[in-house]
């Protein structure tokens, strides 16, 4: 089965900074990938490539059908947008409109869907993410994670094949990190192929098929979760592992 | 930032903040710098005026604006004319009498206004409702006045002469156009003040009262002395503007610079000279409005308060 | 309304406060015509200064490095230099060398001097405009942006639903306080011999040698216009206000 994400060796520097230094990966429609690593490694930049919203420099990167290093114009970027959906760490909502109306204005705007079917999809979604009462309610008017289900609310309104999480747990207290990642399992139950970047080092052995670790712009190491938390094999995922758990 | 509620009649100056929005968000759903420029929209309403920054580009512009005045007119100047440079030499001096006189209304005007809105700011912070409602519709009209308006105002409506004890003093135009010129600096004045003791925390005024201090001592001792560092950048701020600002009273015939360049003009008729003169003008009051606004800038960010 | 009016000529001939602009039709229009183009002054202003405004800061994030530094200069002018003598550049200065044949064969200035107060008071809050819609653009947040990109939104999708509305709300209290400054400002007009509000009553009150009362009269005219625009402007912002963003 192709993977429906392929990355091969993509390099991408900001001036004459290198982010990434040569980053190849594969991942199976379905599978759950979490990459993590210490801040500068690239994790980040690495998600914007793959969605097309940083071009990188070198190499290439394969979503679905989509060569994603050669899409020049508009159309053909939003046409990749319709596959792959990332969400945010902080400043994710449009403060301006409502929840509902942050989950319907993709599909209304973009995919130029009926606005009654959008909205009926929208309600079914926020229902989906326990914030069907919330509906009406501004992002200021939501806690943090709160505002976070409703960005992958939003993002599963595009009904894409790949779902980007970038760090989306980091800026919240402990409490609602819970409910925010249990979406993400309810996601992953149904068979979403998600790829996440997380410090959260238990839900990432809980939920992943494979963590990469990333350090200084290349991937140091992979695995199944069991093999890379328990069993690391290079210094570098030691030193960061043991400075985390 | 605190949050008080309106406990009592004594401590009606503490007024409770009312939160617009609040919903208890714990992620921001804008940057800071929104806050922040919403912040300096709502500082910039007490204060009276825009913050005058004046960067050096500005008098070097000026000076190419004078240079390009110079070349136009030496540009259309005829033979027997003099040099445009000789023509300005001429008239420095009756132009710089003006412009001193500018400079002396503008420091009048300030402390006019500087002491009577101080007493008006007070008034505003009074315990007496009456007097704090007066007082406080007394500074809005005079804020939302146009200068010009209450300028005209005082001209014409102050006696043009008063007998104090048997004695006749007459009261010259240009006396009139400063009270005019002081009137919205005492409301703003009055704003500025108010602003900057409500700005104080609660704490101090709790603190002051349980350690037996009067009302009156408060303010004297605790409250003001804190007052006067936050109410520094504005005043001076309102100074740069009112040095501006007194161009206007060319308008009601005071003899200040702008009426004596226009006088040099029509007295030398020759076209092009309006340019040169002009920037020149601004030029000396950038000259002199430039470290008044670099040292506002500056108090304002040693003292700059986070609310 | 004409027992109105008597009653004003009943209240001068009783008590000798002379309020000749409400008994006297002659009068009654001149002020009406003065206010109405104070009004229309304001509106013309305030309609072309936020047009310079948007102009302007959409210059200002131009590639050209010329471009930037014009757009800088004009706003350090017109910011720091009194209005009066910016209108003056204009009137006497810019409009003088502006000039055209009429059918006598006379030069005529191109422009009357209405325009010229126009376009100078425009120019003045336009400056500061510049500066407050920037800022607005600016303070919506990159990753808001990014938010919208990835959802497939296109550049002018997001500025026209999401930049634009949002710089819009972040904007509005300074843009206030420019706007009420401007309206304020138009009675420099006066100087050109526009016959606004202030210039018209100073008309009837040399006539009419009724000065106090029609001092009080253009004072609570004004006040009143400057409360209007400060209602209607914090009526705007209450209903535009974003939830969670309170200051």
């Amino acid at each position: 089965m192709q993977p429906i994400v392929s990355i091969r060796d993509v390099r991408k520097s900001f001036g004459s900074l290198e982010i990434l230094k040569g980053v190849s990966l594969d991942i199976p429609k379905g599978g759950v990938v979490c990459i993590i690593g210490p801040s500068g490694s690239g994790k980040s930049t690495l998600l914007r490539c793959i969605n097309g919203l940083v071009t990188i420099n070198s190499g290439s990167i394969r979503v679905g059908n989509f060569d994603v290093q050669s899409l020049k114009t508009d159309e053909q970027k939003i046409a990749l947008r319709k596959v792959v959906s990332m969400v945010f760490q902080q400043y994710n909502l449009f403060p301006h409109k409502t929840a509902l109306q942050n989950v319907m204005m993709a599909p209304v705007h973009v995919l130029r869907e009926n606005k009654d079917e959008v909205h009926a999809r929208a309600v079914a979604l926020l229902e989906k993410v326990g914030l069907a009462a919330k509906a009406d309610s501004y992002p200021g008017e939501l806690s943090g994670g709160q505002q976070q289900r409703v960005a992958i609310a939003r993002s599963l309104a595009m009904r894409p094949e790949v779902m980007l999480f970038d760090e989306i747990t980091a800026a919240l207290d402990p409490e609602t990190v819970k409910e925010v990642l249990n979406t993400i399992r309810g996601l992953v139950k149904d068979g979403m192929t998600c790829i996440l970047v997380t410090h959260e080092m238990r839900f990432a052995r809980e939920i992943a098929d494979d963590v990469y670790f990333t350090d200084g712009g290349v991937i140091v190491e992979s695995g199944p979760p069991a093999d890379l938390f328990d069993r690391p094999q290079h210094e570098r995922t030691r030193a960061f592992l043991s400075q985390i758990l | 930032m605190i949050r008080l509620k309106q406990k009592s009649k004594e401590h009606w100056w503490i007024t409770s903040r009312r939160r617009t929005g609040d919903g208890g968000t714990d992620l921001p759903v804008l940057l800071p710098p929104a806050q922040a420029l919403t912040r300096s929209a709502r500082a910039e309403r007490a204060w009276g005026f825009y913050t005058v920054r004046l960067p050096w580009q500005l008098g070097l512009m000026l000076l190419a604006l004078f240079a390009a005045g110079c070349g136009i007119a030496q540009a259309q100047t005829t033979a027997n004319h003099p040099s445009i440079f000789a023509t300005i030499w001429k008239w420095t001096p009756l132009l710089l009498t003006g412009f001193l006189f500018n400079l002396f209304i503008s420091v009048l005007a300030m402390s006019i206004g500087t002491v009577s809105g101080a007493l008006l700011g007070f008034a505003q912070i009074s315990r007496s409702s009456p007097v704090r409602k007066a007082a406080w519709f007394v500074t809005q009209f005079f804020r939302n006045a146009p200068w010009l308006v209450l300028l005209f105002y005082c001209m014409f409506l102050l006696p043009f002469q008063v007998t104090v004890f048997g004695v006749t003093v007459p009261i010259p135009g240009w006396v009139k156009a400063t009270i005019g010129l002081a009137l919205p600096v005492m409301a703003n004045v009055s704003e500025i003040l108010r602003g900057a003791v409500q700005s104080i925390p609660a704490g101090q005024w709790e603190s002051a009262e349980s350690l037996a201090f009067s009302r009156a001592r408060t303010m004297w001792m605790i409250i003001l002395p804190q007052c006067i560092k936050r109410m520094l950048p504005p005043w001076m701020n309102m100074y740069s503007i009112l040095t501006m600002a007194t161009v206007l009273t060319s308008i009601v015939g005071v003899a200040e610079i702008m009426t004596l360049t226009s006088r040099a003009l029509s007295a030398e008729n020759r076209p092009g000279l309006l340019l040169a003169f002009y920037s020149y003008v601004l030029f000396w009051f950038f000259i002199y409005c430039y470290p008044i606004a670099r040292w506002t800038l500056y108090l304002e960010a040693k003292y700059k308060v986070d609310t | 309304m004409q027992f109105l009016w008597e009653w004003f000529r009943w209240l001068y001939d009783t008590t000798g406060v002379n309020l000749s602009i409400f008994y006297d039709a002659f009068d009654r229009g001149r002020f009406a015509a003065g206010f109405i183009l104070t009004i229309e002054l304001s509106l013309a202003c305030i309609a072309l200064s936020i047009l310079i405004g948007v102009l302007g800061s959409w210059l200002q994030g131009s590639r050209l490095h010329i471009t930037r530094k014009v757009v800088y200069w004009y706003i350090q002018f017109f910011r720091n230099t009194p209005p009066l003598v910016q209108l003056y550049f204009f009137y006497f200065g810019v409009g003088t060398l502006l000039t055209t044949t009429n059918a006598s064969g006379a030069e005529v200035p191109l422009f009357n001097n209405i325009t010229w107060a126009i376009v100078s008071l425009s120019f003045f809050a336009g400056a500061f405009n510049i500066e407050i819609f920037r800022s607005g653009v600016e303070a919506v947040p990159g990753t808001t942006i990014e938010a919208a990109e990835s959802l497939g939104f296109s550049r002018l999708r997001i500025f026209f639903l999401i930049v634009f509305p949002l710089a819009v709300r972040i904007s509005l209290p300074a843009l206030t306080n420019n706007l009420v400054n401007l309206v304020k400002a138009t009675t420099l007009a006066y100087a050109i011999a526009v016959p606004e509000l202030l210039y018209t009553t100073s008309q009837i009150w040399s006539d009419e040698l009724n000065v106090p009362e029609m001092m009080n009269v253009l004072l609570v005219c004004y006040v009143a216009l400057v409360g209007v625009l400060t209602f209607v402007m914090h009526r705007w912002e209450r209903a535009v206000k974003l939830p969670g963003f309170g200051v």
